[in-house]
C-alpha cells in the first residue's frame, strides 16, 4: 500500500517559492497510540516526545536547527523537548530539493502554519478537558495554562485529547515582537554528536553484510568501455566481483573499501574515448566566444540602453570551471532486493534519487526508500542523483547491500562543475561618469539546458534567481546567451551569482575609477534613489542593497585611513532574494593579495538563528575565497586535469581572513543564507588589488592570469 | 593477509589484513570506528587524523604495519569519561557546520595541545595547516583552540 493511500491527507494549501508545499494530515490518533500528529512535520506523543520532522538535508547549513526552531515557535514549544527526525524520501512535504538557499524561505510558512494548528488544537483540547472558554488558555514552553485556576496540561497530556479534535485551517500567526526562539542563538542540535565522532555522515553508514565498491570511471568526458581484463583485479584478496556498470564504467567489488582500491589499482581497461578525446580548455573557452554572435535573450529591461548618448567604456570578463569539492566525497548505500530497493544517501535530492534509482534498476518509485544521511558538504554537488544510481546498480548486480565509495580523484575528476562564462559589460556615462545605460551579456552554457529540463525561453531557469539587476541605472540591460559543452555541468554554492557579481561589479568598479570617484561613494550614487527593479518573479530594491553597501562600508571604517600598506575594496551582490555587501581588506604580498579582513552586510529578512547566520556568511566568503584566488577546473585530451587537493588547493588556516557579519535588523520573510555571501568577495577582492596595483583583474582565478 | 594485533584506543584489537592496508581503512572498515573520515586518500586533507603514540599523523598515509606496537588514538577514545576539553571548546564557538572535517580537526589541536598547552595564533596556524575545512570553519577553530588553552583572550 502507497503511503499516500493510508493518509487522509488536507492542503493546508501554501504555496512556496520552489512550488506547492502541502501539508498532509494523518488520521487522528493512530489506532491505539494516543499520538497527536496533526501533520507531517509533526508528532506529540502523551509521554511529552515533541518530535519535529525535517524535510530539508543537512548539509551543514544547519537546517536540522533552523527549520524546527520556526515550528517550535508558533508551538509555542518548550525547545529543550523537541526532538529532530530527519525525512526521507516522501510524498508528504512537496518538493525536498535542498539548494538554491530555499530551505527556510519556503519552508517559513508550511513550518509556521504547522505549529500554529498544532497550538490552537491543543489550546481547544485543554478548554475541553477544563470546560473554560479556549480565549482563557494560554500556550507556554510546551503546557497549556489556565491563569485564573493556576491549571496547566502538558502539550504530552493533552495529546490523545488533541488528535480527537478538527484540524484548523486559518490559524493566527505569531507577531516577529513576541518571538521566543525564532532569532535566537540557540545552539545546533547536530554540533555534539560532530566532535564526538558520532555522527553518521552517508560514508559512515553500515548494513549487515555489505560490501564495498568503486568504480572506474572513464577519464575522457562522454567515453565508455570498450573492453576490460579483470585477471589481475580478481587475485587481489576480498575482490568478489568485477563488471559493467552502465557504459562508461567498471566496477570492483569487495570486502573493503581498500580491496576494492586494490582491485581498480591492477584493473584494465581499453577506453572507447569517444567525441572528446581532443577537447582542452582553450575550446571550450573558444565556444563561449562564439556565443557572443548569437542572439542572446533579453533577461532585465529598463529604458533602451541602444539610445543613450555619452562617452563608452566597455569591459570583458572570463570565469573557468569550478569543482564543489566538499569534504565528503561521494557515496551512496544501497539495498536491491527484488522488489525493494532501500538506499541510505548523503543526497541534496531524496526524491530525484527515488525516481532515478526506480527506472534505473527497474522498480515503481514507490518501491524505493530513501533515506537521507547527514553530509559531509553539498555546495550543489549532491543535487545530482549519480552515487545513487550507480549504488543501486551495483546492488543489483551482485544481490547484496553495497556501498559505492568515490575516491578524492573520482570526485574531482567525474564530476559536475559550475559552468565557465564570458561576460561582456559596456556603459554610456553622463557629464560626471556615472552611467546613463549599462549593458550586460552572460554568455554561458545552460546548467538545466545540458541535463535535458526545460530552458523556457532560452534561460537557464537559475539565471531569475542569480544574475538581477543591482543598480536603478535608467537605461539597462541583461541579455543571456546560451552555449553548448560537453563538460558536465553542476549547480555550485550560489550558481551563475558568482559569475555576474564577478563582471558587474568590476566593471562598475571601473566606472568609478575612471570617472575619478570613491568606489563606494559611485555605488551609493547609482542606489540613491529608492527604486524597485522588477526581474522575474523577485523585485529587487535599491534601498535594501543601498542599506547593506551603508551598514558594510560604516562597520569596516571606510570613511577612516588604513594603515600603510594596506588596501580594500568593495562590492555587493543580490541573489536568493538577499541582500549582501562585503569590503575586502588585503595588502599585497610578492605579487599577491593577502586578505586581512572581510566585513560583511546581509539583509536576508527576519533572522532565525544569528549563530547559523554567520557560520554560513563566514563559511561561503572562505569559499568564495578559495574560488577568487585558485578554483578552476581545466581540461586536456578531454580529460579533467585537477585530481586532489594539492593542484585543486581549498584555502588553509593560514590564508584564512577574519570575517565579520552584520545583519539589518528585518520583519521581512526570510530569504537565503547559504549562498549569498558568495558573489560580492571575488569583485571585493580584485577591486582592492586594483586599489594596491592599479592592475584590473578580468579573469579568474586571480592566481593564474 | 596478515594476523595483526593493534592497540586501540588502550584496548588490544587483533585484526586480519594485508599489512600495507592503510590503518585508515583497517578503523573504518574493519574496527568499525567511523569517525575517523576518509577525504583525499593523500596526507593532503587531515580529515583521517589519529594518534600514533600521541602524534598526530594522517591514517589514510599510514600502513597498518607501521601503528603496530604503538597506541593508536582516534576521536572515540580521545576523552575517557565525557567530552575532552577541545570538543567542549568546538561546541562552545559553534566550530562545526557539515562537521565531516571536524574529527580531524580535534585530533590535530589535540596533539598540539599536549606538546604546547598555550599556543599562539602562529603556533595554532602551523599545527592546524593540514586540515582542510570546505565550510571555512577555521577563525572558530583557532577561537575554540584558544578556548580549550584558557587563553582565550591571547589573541
Amino acid at each position: 500500500m502507497s503511503p499516500l493511500s493510508r493518509r487522509e491527507f488536507v492542503s493546508v494549501g501554501v504555496a512556496a517559492g520552489a512550488g506547492l508545499v502541502l501539508g498532509f494530515y494523518l488520521p487522528h490518533g493512530k489506532s491505539g497510540q494516543q499520538e497527536f500528529s496533526p501533520n507531517a512535520y509533526l508528532r506529540i506523543t502523551p509521554d511529552n516526545k515533541v518530535t519535529i520532522v525535517v524535510a530539508r538535508s543537512e548539509m551543514g547549513q544547519g537546517v536540522r536547527t533552523a527549520l524546527p526552531m520556526i515550528l517550535a515557535e508558533e508551538l509555542e514549544a518548550d525547545w529543550k523537548q523537541i526532538e529532530i527526525e530527519q525525512a526521507g524520501a516522501s510524498t508528504l512535504f512537496g518538493d525536498q530539493t535542498t539548494g538554491g538557499s530555499a530551505s527556510v524561505r519556503t519552508t517559513w510558512d508550511p513550518m509556521r502554519k504547522a505549529g500554529a494548528a498544532a497550538r490552537e488544537m491543543l489550546i481547544s483540547a485543554a478548554a475541553l478537558t477544563w470546560g473554560v472558554p479556549r480565549s482563557a488558555c494560554t500556550a507556554e514552553s510546551g503546557r497549556i495554562k489556565h491563569a485564573s485556576s493556576n491549571r496547566s496540561l502538558s502539550y504530552g497530556e493533552l495529546a490523545g485529547k488533541a488528535a480527537t479534535l478538527p484540524i484548523p485551517t486559518d490559524v493566527p500567526l505569531k507577531q516577529s515582537k513576541d518571538y521566543k526562539i525564532v532569532g535566537q542563538r540557540l545552539p545546533r542540535v547536530d554540533s555534539p554528536a560532530k566532535v564526538k565522532g558520532e555522527a553518521i555522515f552517508g560514508i559512515d553508514h553500515r548494513v549487515p553484510e555489505m560490501k564495498f565498491a568503486v568504480l572506474s570511471r572513464c577519464p575522457v568526458i562522454g567515453g565508455k568501455v570498450a573492453s576490460f581484463d579483470d585477471s589481475d583485479a580478481k587475485k587481489v584478496p576480498g575482490v568478489s566481483y568485477v563488471g559493467k556498470t552502465g557504459d562508461s564504467a567498471v566496477t570492483v567489488v569487495a570486502e573493503s573499501v581498500w580491496g576494492a582500491m586494490e582491485g581498480r589499482r591492477v584493473l584494465k581497461i581499453t577506453w572507447d574515448e569517444g567525441p572528446n578525446k581532443d577537447m582542452n580548455t582553450a575550446a571550450v573557452m573558444a565556444s563561449l566566444r562564439q556565443g557572443v554572435a548569437k542572439k542572446p535573450v533579453n533577461l532585465y529591461l529598463a529604458g533602451d540602453p541602444a539610445k543613450a548618448a555619452g562617452h563608452r567604456i566597455s569591459a570583458e570578463y572570463e570565469l573557468p570551471f569550478m569543482a564543489h569539492a566538499p569534504m565528503e566525497p561521494g557515496n551512496c548505500t544501497a539495498h536491491y532486493q527484488g522488489s525493494k530497493c532501500e538506499l541510505w544517501a548523503p543526497t541534496q535530492v531524496p526524491q530525484d534519487c527515488r525516481d532515478s534509482v526506480a527506472q534505473a534498476v527497474g522498480l515503481d518509485p514507490d518501491q524505493v526508500k530513501v533515506n537521507v544521511t547527514l553530509m559531509g558538504g553539498g555546495f550543489g554537488r549532491r543535487l545530482e542523483h549519480d552515487y545513487a544510481v550507480e549504488a543501486a546498480l551495483v546492488s543489483k548486480a551482485i544481490n547484496a547491500p553495497v556501498k559505492v565509495i568515490w575516491t578524492r580523484e573520482d570526485d574531482m575528476r567525474c564530476s559536475t562543475y559550475r559552468p565557465a562564462s564570458l561576460h561582456q559589460l559596456n556603459a554610456t556615462l553622463d557629464g560626471s561618469g556615472y552611467p546613463v545605460a549599462l549593458t550586460h551579456l552572460i554568455v554561458a552554457p545552460s546548467i538545466s539546458g545540458q541535463k535535458g529540463q526545460p530552458t523556457p525561453g532560452n534561460v537557464d531557469p537559475d539565471l531569475p534567481d542569480e544574475a538581477g539587476p543591482v543598480y536603478g541605472v535608467p537605461h539597462y540591460s541583461i541579455d543571456y546567451a546560451m552555449t553548448e559543452t560537453p563538460v558536465p555541468l553542476g549547480w555550485m554554492r550560489s550558481v551563475y551569482a558568482l559569475q555576474a557579481a564577478f563582471a558587474l561589479e568590476s566593471f562598475i568598479d571601473e566606472l568609478a575609477d575612471a570617472a575619478h570617484k570613491d568606489p563606494l561613494e559611485f555605488r551609493l550614487h547609482l542606489l540613491a534613489k529608492d527604486q524597485d527593479l522588477p526581474y522575474f518573479t523577485t523585485t529587487w530594491h535599491t534601498a535594501r542593497m543601498r542599506g547593506v553597501v551603508q551598514l558594510a562600508a560604516e562597520k569596516a571604517g571606510w570613511s577612516k585611513a588604513l594603515e600603510s600598506g594596506r588596501f580594500r575594496g568593495i562590492a555587493c551582490f543580490g541573489c536568493f532574494a538577499s541582500y549582501v555587501a562585503e569590503v575586502v581588506e588585503i595588502s599585497m604580498e610578492d605579487d599577491q593579495p593577502r586578505v586581512h579582513r572581510v566585513v560583511a552586510a546581509v539583509d536576508c529578512g527576519q533572522v532565525v538563528n544569528p549563530s547559523i547566520l554567520e557560520q554560513q556568511i563566514q563559511g561561503g566568503i572562505v569559499y568564495a575565497l578559495t574560488n577568487a584566488l585558485r578554483a578552476r577546473i581545466t581540461i586536456e585530451k578531454g580529460r579533467v586535469v585537477q585530481g586532489n587537493f594539492d593542484d585543486y588547493a581549498p584555502l588553509r588556516m593560514e590564508e584564512t581572513p577574519v570575517v565579520e557579519v552584520y545583519a539589518v535588523p528585518s520583519q521581512e520573510a526570510p530569504t537565503g543564507i547559504g549562498e549569498p555571501s558568495i558573489p560580492p568577495l571575488a569583485p571585493a577582492l580584485c577591486n582592492a588589488m586594483y586599489a594596491a596595483t592599479k592592475k584590473r583583474i578580468r579573469k579568474l582565478p586571480i592566481l593564474s592570469s | 593477509m596478515a594476523d595483526i594485533t593493534l592497540r586501540v584506543n588502550g584496548s588490544e584489537r587483533k585484526v586480519s589484513v594485508s599489512p600495507e592496508t592503510p590503518l585508515l581503512w583497517v578503523l573504518r572498515d574493519t574496527l568499525e570506528l567511523t569517525g575517523t573520515k576518509f577525504g583525499c586518500g593523500a596526507g593532503l586533507c587531515g580529515a583521517c587524523t589519529v594518534h600514533l603514540d600521541g602524534s598526530a599523523v594522517r591514517s589514510c598515509s599510514t600502513p597498518v604495519s607501521q601503528a603496530t606496537g604503538k597506541n593508536i588514538t582516534t576521536i572515540e577514545g580521545l576523552s575517557a569519561n565525557g567530552l575532552h576539553v577541545l570538543q567542549s571548546a568546538w561546541i562552545a564557538e559553534e566550530v562545526p557546520q557539515c562537521g565531516y572535517c571536524q574529527t580531524g580537526q580535534i585530533m590535530s589541536a589535540a596533539a598540539l595541545l599536549a606538546k604546547t598547552p598555550n599556543p599562539s595564533d602562529e603556533e595554532i596556524t602551523a599545527a592546524m595547516n593540514g586540515n582542510i575545512c570546505r565550510c571555512g570553519t577555521y577563525e572558530r577553530i583557532r577561537k575554540a583552540i584558544h578556548r580549550a588553552a584558557g587563553n582565550g583572550g591571547a589573541r
